[in-house]
């Protein structure tokens, strides 16, 4: 067997993410601004709600289906962007952004730097974006 | 008693070089045929020999180089209609696909033919290619699009289907065989149970046409769609097969070259059957690929293919319902299905599984495969599906096996 080149992609922090996602199914339906954003390709649904108060994050959920690089990635950014500012916010998803496509690490993206793996697996790249491309919409509509 | 490996057809493995490939350093266990079938040598060989020896338009030129490629061209619709034992050569027409040749019907005779009112009969098992077209032609003539239900064993309910077929019904499009769990619906019964209430019934074949022996008129099927690409032909090659009456009475669906006869300055007369509809230069070395490829299917013959296929797919269903968290969805035995064999294993994603196979090399599918219907149907977002075709064998699915249970203990027991 040659599963261990997956401890690339599965990392024990990651997979402790994904187990037990942060920020999950929290909020209720109404509260808040929400967006759902869904992958065509493989079918990830994110739904991702946020309270936004005085240029602020001060509360936040994500609810949806998808795989475990989904899961640790959507709860790995909910941590990160809770209580930020939406300036702080918009950094960090261009840090984020960076990471996966240049695979420059940013110490600001914290746990969610364990997932620089995924480029590894070009085809798992879009499972770690998705939850951070409903965040940019959502910072679009705000 | 038969030894495993005979359920396998492992002396034609040599016909397809792709075969001899490694995948992240193993050998390729090519398991997604239902995406897109692997091709033989022969057929390679057949398109890049048409490129370099016969390369010219069809039914152009006054020269000898366009009349070889003419006569492949006329050739490989004559290998269809032979293959799927169509009446009359002129039923068979040339498309990109599957998808292509639905929408020509749901477009040209669709749209001919309803009106607000009348009712078009789908099912669960619909691939979004035999769905979409259909959706959309209901929105734009007021049409009703309905549902059959299946049954347990998710098969297709047949009391329900009865019950929903009445005069209203004026198409009944179903797949033949079902791209996410197998099934094959009984068309030739389903036929004859439509045209008593004077439905034409459109076939999705693109999961049929490579696995099991077709019969159009047998089936009595007014219309039947299927690709090249997944009965081993190349990419970009359909057929959509309809009766002639029918064909002869609805327009083309796109205009230009090659389907017209004589064009004035504001108005043109069209082709007879089959060019009418094939606006164009078409897919040359497709449509003689795809002959090429059905030329490999009969050397070998479609009963004999099914068979094996079925062995084969019996043997997947049980080592595969063995392993202790997995889930098959559909029919969890050999009879009345292909080897397309959908399941979930553990509590463990579709995409986790689909990567941690293929670092061994196993190519499988996951997702929602076009179906998503069928998926909300089951209760499912997603699943992984294994597709068998004449070339697998019971050794690979040794090793599918091997690896799923691998897999399992790595997510779970290894990230509790």
């Amino acid at each position: 067997m040659t599963l261990h080149n997956l401890d690339q992609l599965y990392r024990q922090v990651i997979m402790t993410y994904a187990k037990h996602p942060h920020h999950f199914q929290s909020l209720s339906a109404d509260t808040g601004q929400a967006v759902t954003k869904y992958n065509p390709t493989c079918g990830d649904l994110i739904k991702l709600t946020l309270v936004i108060e005085n240029g602020r994050v001060q509360d936040l959920s994500f609810d949806g289906d998808g795989c475990a690089i989904f899961k640790a990635s959507a709860s790995m950014m909910t941590d990160l962007i809770n209580h930020k500012s939406i300036e702080e916010v918009q950094r960090l998803s261009q840090q984020f952004s960076a990471m996966m496509t240049d695979g420059q690490t940013s110490a600001a993206l914290g746990d969610a730097c364990s997932l620089i793996g995924v480029r590894k697996f070009p085809t798992r790249i879009k499972c770690a974006t998705l939850s951070w491309h409903a965040l940019d919409e959502l910072l679009i509509q705000n | 008693m038969q030894s495993r490996e005979s359920y396998s057809m492992k002396e034609c493995r040599a016909d397809f070089p792709i075969l001899n490939e490694k995948i992240n350093g193993q050998p390729l266990i090519y398991l997604d045929s239902a995406a897109t079938a692997q091709k033989p040598a022969k057929v390679l060989a057949k398109v890049q020999d048409y490129y370099q020896h016969q390369n010219a338009n069809v039914h152009r030129g006054v020269y000898t180089l366009s009349q070889a490629a003419t006569d492949l061209y006329e050739g490989a619709r004559n290998q269809v209609q032979a293959f799927i034992n169509a009446a009359d050569w002129t039923e068979v027409l040339f498309t990109r696909g599957t998808t292509e040749s639905i929408n020509w019907v749901s477009t040209a005779y669709g749209q001919q033919h309803l009106q607000a009112g009348d009712e078009i009969l789908v099912s669960y098992l619909e691939h979004h290619s035999n769905l979409v077209p259909w959706q959309v032609l209901a929105q734009q003539t007021g049409a009703k699009l309905r549902y059959v239900e299946l049954d347990e064993a998710g098969r297709l309910d047949l009391v329900d289907l009865r019950h929903k077929l009445n005069p209203s019904t004026k198409i009944v499009a179903l797949t033949h065989v079902s791209n996410v769990t197998g099934v094959i619906n009984p068309i030739a019964q389903i036929t004859s149970w439509a045209h008593q209430v004077g439905a034409v019934v459109v076939v999705d074949g693109a999961q049929a046409a490579p696995h099991l022996p077709v019969d159009v008129q047998a089936l009595d099927a007014d219309f039947y769609a299927f690709s090249g690409h997944k009965l081993m032909g190349p990419t970009g090659i359909g057929v959509l097969y309809g009766k002639k009456a029918l064909l002869e009475e609805i327009p083309p669906v796109q205009y230009g070259g090659e389907m017209i006869e004589y064009v004035g300055l504001d108005e043109a007369t069209f082709q007879p059957l089959p060019w009418r509809f094939e606006a164009g230069t078409p897919n040359i070395a497709g449509a003689i690929g795809l002959g090429a490829a059905i030329e490999y299917l009969r050397s070998i013959g479609m009963a004999q293919i099914a068979a094996n296929e079925a062995q084969l797919t019996t043997y997947a269903l049980k080592k595969l319902g063995a392993i202790e968290g997995l889930q098959i969805y559909g029919p969890t035995n050999g009879q009345n299905r292909t080897g397309v064999i959908t399941f979930n294993l553990a509590d463990i994603h579709p995409h986790d599984v689909a990567t941690a196979l293929d670092q061994e090399g196993i190519e499988v599918r996951a997702g929602h495969h076009c179906a998503q219907p069928l998926m909300r149907y089951l209760g499912v977002t997603a699943t992984v599906r294994v597709s068998l075709y004449l070339y697998n064998t019971a050794a690979e699915i040794d090793r599918l096996v091997a690896s799923l249970v691998a897999i399992k203990e790595y997510f779970v027991d290894d990230f509790t």
